[in-house]
């Protein structure tokens, strides 16, 4: 059975997000980027499967510019046998991404798909769903636990409630959630054999898409910042200040 | 307790820019190998260093390593981060493949050292150690001996410890007691070792000492002292660990100012009749064995010095950024890193850190260019720089780092002085490197005299040409106009120095041991300001065509305007102590002490 990944190049999680002067979107210039943490995760989940010998193939697939190569490399240092890049100029939106990956899901017929459950970026947490109902196979969103039984894929869900566990046919989507592995650091052996691992390139038409634009990015604002508090002296005065001020009781 | 973030940009930086290692790699025919490449393996040791490594700098030095029973206990977590360092092959990085190395440049291995050390500079000296026992193997080594010892030394499953000093022998070797008997195919080896870093420990099934000891037929000082290697456990017919001790053990830890998780062991040997060793090479050999060694080893402390440095500044940075101690006229609070003082503290240590960090690349990519020369000439003249930047590294960066590592405390104020805040860890810690590995005088002593009075000055009239032409360049740039001239009175500085000790060593005996730690720290902050001079060079051309990181760039023009302003200038000190000579220094009679 093969297993596809996708993996997206996204911020550093340590680095701090800069706003363009301009409002118009997060600056990106200069600053360090890395595999999305979700991601890493459904990588390592992959080559854990892989390793068990429920697996016998870890194919990753990545969208965007040619410097999303330097993503895939990572992933295949983690493990993964080969990669697959889908060169866009920018990072197209979601429904973009899941009819691209619906296209090679045909092409390579994995029995198994993991993503991440949402980029740090954009946090959508979209892409897995909307790939499922384009494919038309089942999902298993959230993933704590993922186990192959039988024909079928066991996924525990962290739900609101707590855990919920589903059986799904394959082939079958999962997205993962933090808890459900934590991911290993690439051996040095593994980062020099990632070198010369096989790493195709395709266009969107190749694939036959055309990316289409549905959303607009009207402005990005920093999140306001917080305002020093006052001291007040007395409980009287903090009720009087909530009922009147603040309004909230 | 303080976390630590590889300082990526100016690695990348010094890299890219003033090693030119892709330059490097092309001409030595490298394939595969690029700045891009080493971009990727020192992300990747990173994100060990700082996620496993670091966060056992504090408890490290809190717990210490301890001894029971004759066995050394590494601090708590120290095991486990061993094993996934291990696991992850890093201790491979620069080993030959046909013992299970990667083969990758020298400077690969300096860049993630530094990694390793400023993570966790008491861990990080366990790997150093075997690098140097895998070296001293490799060198000089028998076909058998290598096969024995090398590959699950490389892979890190057992790890390697240097015995050189005895209570008696510290800087001066010939004094060596330590015995070694023949007998069959090995020898019997008694005798005592100190300061034996990382003599012992449970994290790997074994440990490889190389010990210095002296034959019975050997002649007296330091052409009678051979080398052996002693392993901890026996091994079997087949080359495995087994479970009998061979006669060495731990007999006691120092208790030390710094590196408290490193074990300092005295080691015994032979208490029970003999520890069984092999012979290294040839016999009497082995000083001139330790020697071959020596240039990867003072680079190494010198590369402390740096990585040190460096986490003591990140701490510092973000207490002056957090720290609160001043007023608004509205009343509100702002930190102190808005004061003039604690600006110049931030900018000393940051523009020596980048001007150690360039220094420390460029001598360890020395190694590799001789290493990959395509002519004898080309393979000499590098390793004649190697030789000479060797003694600058290690003395002038270890030296600097005390005074960085300061700084970082004194920008803390009192909580400096606290041990909690973790500040005072990285004063303590750094105090080690201006000792070990041959003291700053030692070092000192080897510039003027191996690698400067024995050739007559010539190595370094070649640096010091190579310094002018930079400062030729930079007469390019309108821009960099002061430094200019700056770096032209320097390379004059350097030259009166230089001839001032030639001319006066042959009728003052005491003259070169006199100025010579004037004379290395000289050629330190020389050398630095020629790399930053190239620093500075690079920003304002990638300025100009708009490549880069704009913010950095700048930065780094600042950084270099204030190493010229507050750093270089001290080179005038350093020639009036020069010029003064030995007078004051040896005029005083002992017995006036």
């Amino acid at each position: 059975m093969k297993i596809l990944v996708t993996v997206k190049r996204v911020i550093d999680y340590n680095v701090k997000a800069r706003v363009k002067a301009d409002n118009s979107d997060v600056d990106l210039a200069n600053t360090k980027m890395a595999l999305n943490p979700f991601c890493e995760i459904a990588v390592e989940e992959a080559i854990r499967l892989k390793e068990s010998g429920a697996a016998t193939e870890v194919i990753v697939v990545s969208i965007g510019p040619k410097a999303c190569q330097e993503q895939i490399r990572t992933a295949l240092a983690l493990g993964a046998d080969r990669g697959i890049q889908i060169e866009t100029d920018s990072m197209p939106e979601s429904l973009n991404v899941a009819k691209l990956l619906a296209k090679v899901v045909e092409v390579e017929q994995p029995g198994l798909i993991i993503m991440g459950k949402q980029a740090i970026d954009s946090d959508n947490n979209q892409t897995g769903q909307m790939l499922a109902a384009l494919l038309d196979i089942p999902q298993g969103t959230f993933a704590s636990k993922v186990e192959l039984v039988g024909d079928k894929v066991h996924v525990t869900r962290e739900v609101d409630g707590g855990l919920q566990t589903i059986a799904l046919n394959m082939p079958a989507i999962v997205t993962t959630d933090l808890r459900l592995n934590e991911p290993r650091y690439a051996s040095l052996p593994n980062i020099m054999k990632a070198k010369r691992k096989p790493l195709a390139v395709q266009t969107p038409a190749d694939l036959g898409i055309e990316l289409k634009s549905h959303t607009k990015l009207l402005k990005v604002e920093a999140p306001t910042e917080r305002q020093a508090g006052i001291k007040v002296n007395s409980i009287e005065e903090l009720i009087e200040k909530l009922q009147n001020e603040a309004k909230v009781i | 307790m303080s976390e630590y973030n590889h300082p990526y940009k100016d690695v990348d930086f010094v890299i890219k820019e003033i090693v030119e290692f892709d330059a490097f790699c092309q001409k030595a025919g490298l394939e595969d190998i690029n700045s891009e490449f080493a971009s990727v393996i020192l992300n990747e040791a990173a994100k060990l260093g700082s996620e496993v490594i670091a966060p056992l700098n504090t408890t490290g030095d809190s717990q210490g390593a301890t001894l029971k029973d004759n066995k050394v206990q590494q601090a708590d977590g120290f095991n486990e981060a061993y094993q996934q360092y291990m696991e992850n092959g890093w201790s491979s990085l620069t080993a030959e493949e046909e013992f299970g190395g990667q083969n990758l440049p020298n400077l690969f291995g300096t860049a993630i050292n530094e990694v390793w050390q400023s993570a966790n500079l008491a861990f990080s000296l366990c790997p150093m150690l075997t690098q140097g026992a895998i070296s001293a193997i490799k060198h000089h080594g028998s076909d058998s001996l290598k096969q024995t010892w090398l590959p699950n030394m490389i892979s890190g499953q057992w790890t390697g410890t240097m015995n050189l000093t005895e209570p008696d022998a510290g800087t001066d070797l010939a004094a060596i007691k330590t015995k070694a008997v023949p007998n069959n195919d090995h020898y019997l080896i008694s005798g005592q070792k100190i300061y034996i870093t990382w003599g012992d420990h449970q994290m790997t099934e074994n440990v490889v000492h190389l010990v210095l000891a002296r034959l019975p037929d050997a002649p007296a000082g330091v052409k009678g002292i051979s080398l052996f290697v002693v392993p901890k456990f026996l091994l079997d017919e087949q080359g495995n660990t087994t479970s009998k001790l061979n006669d060495v053990q731990c007999t006691a830890l120092e208790h030390k100012l710094g590196i408290h998780a490193s074990p300092t062991c005295s080691m015994s040997f032979g208490d029970n009749g003999g520890a069984i060793g092999y012979l290294v090479g040839e016999p009497h050999k082995g000083l001139s064995y330790m020697f071959t060694m020596m240039n990867h080893a003072r680079q190494d402390v010198g590369l402390q010095g740096l990585a040190v440095s460096e986490r003591s500044y990140q701490q510092a940075l973000e207490y002056a950024k957090e720290r609160l101690q001043g007023t608004n006229k509205d009343g509100s609070r702002f930190s102190i890193i808005k004061f003039p003082d604690v600006r110049r503290m931030l900018m000393q240590m940051k523009s020596s850190i980048e001007a150690m960090r360039a220094l420390a690349y460029v001598a360890s990519n020395e190694t590799d260019k001789s290493r990959y020369a395509k002519t004898e000439e080309e393979k000499a003249k590098h390793y004649s720089r190697v030789e000479l930047y060797t003694p600058i590294v290690k003395g002038w960066l270890t030296e600097l780092a005390q005074e960085v590592t300061y700084l970082g405390t004194q920008i803390h104020g009192g909580m400096g002085f606290i041990e909690e805040t973790g500040s005072a860890q990285h004063y303590r810690d750094a105090r080690i490197l201006t000792i070990y590995e041959g003291t700053t005088g030692i070092q000192a002593l080897d510039l003027v005299g191996r690698k400067t009075l024995f050739d007559q000055g010539e190595q370094l009239a070649q640096l010091l040409s190579e310094i002018e032409h930079t400062s030729v360049d930079l007469q390019q740039y309108p821009e960099l106009a002061r430094l200019a001239i700056s770096l032209d009175n320097a390379v004059k500085t350097g030259q009166q120095a230089r001839n001032w000790l030639l001319d006066n060593a042959q009728t003052d005996k005491t003259a070169a041991g006199s100025v010579s730690v004037n004379f290395m720290m000289m050629f330190g902050y020389i050398s630095g300001a020629w790399l930053m001079a190239k620093a500075a060079i690079k920003s304002q051309q990638k300025l100009k065509s708009g490549e880069g990181d704009a913010q950095f760039l700048k930065a780094k023009l600042v950084t270099v305007q204030f190493y010229f302003d507050h750093l270089l200038p001290r080179i005038q000190t350093n020639i009036a102590s020069i010029e003064a000579g030995s007078d004051s220094i040896m005029s005083l009679p002992e017995d006036q002490f």
